[in-house]
């Protein structure tokens, strides 16, 4: 399948890993990985902060690039940006858009998709034949789980993974507070939310901390750093793209 | 509709309609005195009351879980519980008008006000009219909006709240915290202490156990229960076909006012109204299991006008706009209307869950009433106006939207009113800042480039890799999270250099290996 990877403005610059393991992993399942060089951002955090004049442009860039008609699904490695694309880009469009966007914007949303998304729904997999000997336990991110309802996909995947052990998370479904620009406006309250979701974290015992989100992972990953927890946090696609033979780096920092 | 043109000269252009009014300021409380973040930095000081919240929620949280898990039809009964309150919005006046003409044919009178102060006015002129100067309460979230109780002491007339939470809240000289259970940030030491300095009589050895709290309580309200002469209530519903009002409640307290005095006064907003009798039956299963995680309420009334010789024999209804209509006439505001106050959005919220309900200052806390205060009381564009600041107390989680009874789906309502905030508040240094970045990101050239300079960022890391300090106004971040320094190449450089090529390449001729069956067949 020709699919087109969304690397999302956050992925991109400062969590590319996570976007090798998601592009990596899709080739290994047979697909022809495609990057549309022009893509930036999807405008999520514009449109979270109250702006749907100012992001109309990346709307538009992302219906674009994403609009051609070879490309058969738009998969990205974030559950709050293919949110955004799936129910906040109509409501940009249909604002300040013609009736061009609106057309356009319908069309990628028909085939965007979260990752797990795609490998357990439309792949049908959730053995990706990926390799893991740690202690992890699993953040159900706010957006994976209740705008796009990805429920326990996320989790099949994870546990298909060789030598894994996974720890359920207490209380897993609170939010971690980030919230976009939750997290510098409301900052206090965000802080007070980050440290109940350590705490539960660091109870598992979990050498890693894995989510489907970067931007959830970056504000975990920045408590438990601060904490000088143990935990450390990566994305679900890098656990998925860890094989025996190409193990994640972990595996030899541990050893 | 005459044209401008045929008019005659002299004739007066009433133009279009003027834009309903908002509840005004400096009535009621409807609207806080401080920004959420301020009011929130106090609250989150208070480690008791973040305790005691997070034990409240906790617990009803689990019951609602288990009592609405168990109807198979819990979600055909939300999806019912939205169409009916949609269809009574989409006609709200010509309901109010049924509902008018048959509580006064069951012997009821009906008042309309346009706001707090009207309504205040009037149940006032009405108490004054029996010759009492004090009254009963039913806990009611109209009265509290509207600041009743103050109005009537600053007029010489002394309410009694009965709700035992309300009556908590009152002899502490408090503010209710929560829709539902108002004293939900005190604990029963607290309250102990509360009982043993406001209740004149009571019994010095008071315990703070639960059932000799409420015995006290019990016997400080009985008196006042067989002797007031009025009582003012809410109401949950009110049915239009019928002209029936109904209340629902825990502690029969409620049911007391509503036979025992002889003058009933009850304040319904005016977005209470029902169209059906039979609409009460999808109502009364969604309010107690969403509210309390109880099956049933203990106590639920229902009076239709006067009955001569049972019950109160003289019936006001009092309907009060205080900004519903301005909330009506937006699409925001009209799909908050919906609420049915039950409580369940606060209960599930994280912010709610650490704050509580007085840093958002308003009758209405929480995901709800961060929608409803700005709808009702309005933002007024100016930037220091608390209300702009509640449509941003949320992280967006969405769990608010699942538990609603009636589908309210509060985070896009958020989004929404974010949006119309940020179109009133014309020109800040967010927006620009927000339109750069918008600049930028649309043009993958100048992206690129900020890319590289967010590489610079590198130089802010200490030795460990981590950022730990930000200036304003990231500080907020950095007191209590690292952030990464960003890496040296991009995710689009690596996936356009020779070593990414060569990893897709590989990863393609590599295909899925699992450890039995070798090499997979790739789909
Ligand atoms: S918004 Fe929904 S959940 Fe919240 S109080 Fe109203 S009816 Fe209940």
């Amino acid at each position: 399948m020709r699919v087109a990877l969304f690397a999302t403005c956050l992925g991109d610059t400062l969590f590319p890993e996570a976007v090798k393991s998601t592009a990596v992993l899709l080739a290994r399942l047979g697909h022809d990985v495609v990057f549309p060089p022009q893509q930036t951002c999807c405008g999520q955090m514009h449109i979270n902060t109250g702006y749907q004049r100012e992001p109309t442009p990346l709307v538009q860039n992302f219906a674009e690039q994403f609009g051609d008609p070879s490309i058969e699904a738009v998969v990205m490695p974030s559950g709050s940006c293919a949110g955004s694309v799936r129910h906040q880009h109509e409501i940009v469009a249909a604002r300040y858009g013609d009736a061009a966007l609106q057309a356009g914007v319908a069309t990628v949303k028909a085939k965007t998709y979260e990752l797990s998304e795609f490998l357990v729904d439309v792949l049908d997999v959730t053995d990706v034949g990926a390799y893991f000997p740690h202690r992890v336990t699993y953040h159900p991110t706010c957006h994976s789980l209740r705008m796009l309802r990805v429920g326990e996909k996320p989790l099949r995947l994870l546990r298909a993974v060789e030598c894994i052990d996974l720890v359920e998370l207490p209380e897993a479904d609170a939010c971690c507070g980030f919230g976009g620009t939750f997290a510098v406006k409301n900052a206090e309250t965000s802080s007070a939310m980050l440290r109940d979701k350590v705490r539960n974290i660091t109870a598992t015992g979990a050498e890693v901390c894995t989510a489907g989100d970067s931007s959830c992972l970056m504000h975990i990953g920045g408590g438990l750093s601060r904490l000088k927890a143990g935990t450390r946090t990566l994305h679900l696609a890098q656990i998925l793209a860890a094989t025996r033979t190409a193990p994640h780096p972990l595996v030899e920092a541990l050893r | 509709m005459n044209s401008p043109a045929d008019r005659a000269p002299n004739s007066t252009f009433v133009g279009m309609p003027t834009v309903p009014p908002r509840s005004p300021y400096g009535a009621g409380n409807l609207r806080g005195e401080r920004a959420f973040p301020k009011a929130a930095h106090d609250e989150l000081a208070n480690e008791q009351l973040r305790r005691n919240l997070g034990r409240a929620t906790h617990s009803i949280r689990a019951k609602r879980l288990a009592v609405t898990g168990e109807l198979p039809d819990w979600e055909q009964l939300r999806d019912a519980g939205s169409a009916i309150k949609t269809d009574t919005m989409n006609r709200l006046p010509e309901l109010l008008e049924q509902l008018e003409r048959k509580v006064i044919e069951h012997g009821g009178t009906v008042h309309w006000a346009r706001d707090g102060i009207e309504a205040n006015e009037i149940v006032t002129r009405l108490v004054k009219g029996t010759g009492s100067d004090e009254v009963l309460k039913v806990k009611s979230m109209a009265t509290q909006e509207i600041g009743l109780n103050e109005y009537l002491e600053s007029q010489g007339i002394t309410a009694y709240e009965t709700d035992l939470a309300e009556l908590i809240v009152q002899l502490a000289h408090d503010r209710p915290s929560h829709i539902l259970v108002p004293a939900i940030h005190r604990n029963r030491d607290e309250i102990r202490d509360i009982f043993l300095q406001e209740i004149p009589g009571v019994d010095p050895g008071l315990d703070a156990v639960p059932a000799q709290l409420a015995a006290a309580a019990r016997a400080y309200l009985r008196e006042k229960f067989m002797t007031a002469k009025v009582a003012v209530s809410g109401a949950n519903f009110g049915i239009a076909e019928t002209g029936t009002l109904s209340v629902v409640e825990s502690e029969g307290n409620g049911r007391m006012c509503l036979t025992v005095p002889e003058t009933l006064i009850t304040v319904m907003g005016i977005e209470k109204v029902l169209p059906r009798f039979q609409d009460l039956e999808v109502f009364l299963q969604l309010l107690p299991r969403s509210s309390t995680g109880e099956r049933m309420n203990p106590y639920t009334s229902l009076w239709t006008g006067v009955t001569p010789g049972d019950g109160p024999q003289d019936f006001h209804l009092v309907l009060l706009d205080n900004g519903r209509t301005a909330a009506l006439a937006d699409a925001i505001g009209r799909a908050a209307l919906n609420c049915i106050r039950c409580s369940a959005c606060l209960n599930v919220c994280p912010v709610y869950e650490r704050t509580g309900g007085h840093a958002y200052g308003s009758t209405y806390p929480g995901p709800i009433g961060a929608v409803l205060t700005p709808q009702l009381a309005g933002m007024h564009g100016a930037k220091d106006d608390p209300n702009s600041s509640l449509p941003y107390a949320s992280s967006l989680c969405g769990a608010c939207f699942d538990a609603c009874p009636v589908k309210i789906d509060i985070p896009s309502l958020l989004v929404e009113l974010r949006h119309q905030h940020t179109e009133q508040s014309g020109t800040t240094a967010e927006k620009l800042a927000m339109k750069a970045a918008a600049t930028v990101m649309q043009r993958p050239k100048l992206f690129t480039a900020a890319q590289k300079a967010a590489g610079l960022g590198r130089l802010l890391a200490g030795r460990d890799g981590t950022i730990s300090h930000l200036p304003p106004p990231f500080r907020g971040w950095s007191d209590s999270r690292d952030t990464p320094a960003p890496p040296r190449q991009s995710f689009r450089s690596w996936f356009a250099s020779a070593e990414g090529a060569e990893a897709m390449r590989a990863a393609a001729a590599e295909g899925v290996r699992h450890p039995d069956d070798g090499i997979q067949e790739t789909p």
